[in-house]
């Protein structure tokens, strides 16, 4: 292995704690670790990047017009730039929401081997463990080519700090505009300041036991109280309660989070896909042979209209 | 307008998963549409309706059972069928080299819709590799399609309700998203009509179908068992929501 490459995300000026899980998997087995970083770097980026074992940081300053920095073909562009200057064979990232749209467009640029959703890498054998079969099962996958590409499953591995010396590194001349990809506009939603689905440490998830949109608001507003994230079964968006960007599921978002509390949500074999790696699942629900009451860590059987308002009420 | 849209058999979601030499899965569970194709497909039949005198190419990659998978296509909407028959499991470096080879061979892509990732491999890459097979720029996870003036507009969602607007030029590779439309539900007359269309197949040595320079293989593989050994929490609501915040708080540590 000659050198592994690490793509950043940050988020006002820091570096996502699900980013500095990634620094933490690949220097298991990696040696000498490099910090892509495309949108700006701070002093506070800096300082975190060599807490958690960072060697070389790459500054990949791309453009401050959104336009042109928020492309994702600039942004790949801007990845596989580095990944030769740096002499990179080894790249990783988040299997996060811009991860999933980054590196698949990275390994087709560069015609490599790549891994989503990984909860383990060996950087050294080139073998990663990812879920497969709507997670039903895990499954250890062997790359082989020049450069590997490793998308890794946020909060899959817990960030530990390595203190070592950092150097940074300006890498200009990375932007090309395409011709054939503009970015029009974007949307950052409303979900300013709540922990966002996939990176949450708790997410409270609400389903057909719900009944109503406007009881839905239960299922916010406690997630509101305990600094979590909302989230829902695939009923509770068909029935238009919630937005899909709230799905946990086979055919929503996959999600590891500390803490998963189910709230009248049978736990069937599609929405566990999307939370059985949860750390802690807490069931609450009305009918003891549910699913979920078998497959959880703590099953709390009753009404959740009784237990839910309790819970803010406590807090 | 020549669309193609590919399309993967893939084991139903809800079937039992059983693994056979810790390499495989027993393939004798019920196989369907990937869930996310049906959406391409179903996005492919609205630009048709859109642009009369369009084709609807369903193209798919695997044995030959996974013609009930391109005849649900073609019951969809899809005019006809193309097949590249393998025993083999590909990866998506040779998927889409070989989804690339049969749709040079068969005409002119004005567009390719592809789902979004395919429930089984879960790999979330081929449409990305297929557009840089062609060159042609990619999206993913789109849930609004609009082609006017040769150019495709197109709304990805990337979380949260966050999107992204893109502009791409014809010809383009589109993945598409759940929140693109709802599927089509193909009617009994639907089915029957599509068995007289016709599906061509083809094999990956006629196709030529080069190597990648590069591979992922499955080397073991095991159940996602859990090992969850659940305890109750009883008493009044009160006493109920107590001890969870006790556990969030003292086991969990996720709270102060
Ligand atoms: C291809 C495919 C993909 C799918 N993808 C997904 C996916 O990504 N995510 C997903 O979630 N589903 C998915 N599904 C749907 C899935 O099969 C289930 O239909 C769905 O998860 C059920 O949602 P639910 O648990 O909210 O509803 P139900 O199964 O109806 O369960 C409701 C539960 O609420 C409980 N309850 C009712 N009232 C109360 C109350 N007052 N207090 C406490 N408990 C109460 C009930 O006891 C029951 O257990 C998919 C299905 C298919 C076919």
């Amino acid at each position: 292995m000659k050198q592994a490459g690490i793509i950043i995300e940050a988020e006002h000026g820091r570096v996502k704690e699900t980013s500095l899980g990634v620094i933490t998997l690949a220097g298991r087995t990696a040696e000498s670790l490099a910090a892509l970083v495309m949108d700006g770097i701070t002093h506070e980026i800096t300082d975190q990047l060599a807490e958690y074992g960072i060697h070389t940081i790459v500054d990949l300053a791309l453009s401050d017009t959104p336009e042109i920095r928020l492309n994702p073909a600039v942004r790949a562009a801007a990845v596989l730039h580095a990944a030769r200057k740096m002499n990179l064979d080894r790249i990783l990232g988040l299997s996060s929401p811009e991860g999933k749209d980054l590196l698949p467009r990275v390994a087709a640029l560069l015609d490599a081997p790549l891994v989503m959703d990984c909860v383990d890498v060996d950087l050294n054998t080139g073998v990663a463990e990812t879920s497969q079969y709507s997670g039903k099962v895990m499954a250890q996958i062997q790359l082989t080519g020049e450069t590997l590409i490793f998308g890794v499953r946020p909060n899959a591995v817990p960030p530990e700090p390595r203190p070592v010396q950092a150097k940074t590194v300006a890498l200009s001349g990375s932007e090309a505009v395409p011709e054939n990809i503009t970015l029009l506009s974007w949307d950052d939603g409303d979900s300013e300041g709540r922990p966002s689905l996939v990176e949450a440490d708790i997410i409270i998830a609400g389903g057909r036991g719900l009944k109503n949109k406007d009881n839905f608001s239960l299922i916010v507003d406690c997630a509101e109280k305990l600094n979590a994230a909302p989230g829902a079964s695939r009923v509770a968006v068909d029935e238009g309660w919630v937005p899909y960007a709230l799905q946990v599921g086979q055919t929503g978002e996959k999600v590891s989070p500390q803490v998963y509390i189910a709230c009248g949500i049978s736990g069937s074999i599609q929405h566990f896909a999307g939370m059985k790696t949860a750390k802690m699942i807490i069931a609450v629900n009305k009918d003891e042979n549910a699913a979920i009451m078998a497959n959880c860590d703590y099953q709390v059987p009753g009404d959740l209209f009784d237990i839910l308002p309790e819970i803010m009420k406590q807090l | 307008m020549q669309i193609y849209v590919c399309v993967k058999h893939v084991p139903d979601s809800a079937a039992n998963i059983h693994i056979v030499d810790n390499l495989k899965i027993d393939e004798s569970v019920p196989f369907l549409l990937n869930p996310y194709d049906e959406h391409a497909v179903t996005e492919s039949v609205a630009l048709k309706n859109q642009v009369p005198g369009s084709e609807i190419i369903a193209v798919c990659l695997g044995r030959k059972d996974a013609e009930s998978t391109v005849r649900s296509a073609l019951a969809m909407g899809a005019d006809r069928g193309l097949l590249v028959e393998t025993e083999k499991m590909c990866d998506s470096m040779t998927t889409a080299r070989a989804l690339h080879a049969a749709i040079v061979r068969d005409g002119q892509a004005d567009i390719i819709l592809t789902g979004k990732e395919s429930i089984d491999s879960e790999g979330m890459q081929t449409q990305f590799r297929i557009g840089a097979l062609f060159g042609f720029p990619v999206v993913t996870n789109a849930v609004s399609l609009d082609i006017k003036n040769g150019k495709a507009t197109v709304t990805c969602e990337l979380a949260g309700g966050r999107t992204r607007t893109f502009d791409l030029t014809l010809p383009c590779v589109i993945g598409a998203g759940r929140g693109l439309n709802t599927p089509i539900y193909p009617t009994f007359p639907d089915v029957v009509k599509s068995r007289k269309k016709s599906i061509e197949t083809l094999t990956l040595p006629e196709l030529n179908v080069p190597a990648a320079p590069g591979s992922t293989k499955i080397v073991a593989m095991t159940p996602l068992v859990q090992k969850r050994n659940p305890q109750k929490i009883t008493g009044s609501p009160s006493a109920q929501a107590a001890e969870i915040i006790r556990i969030l708080r003292q086991e969990a540590k996720v709270l102060s």
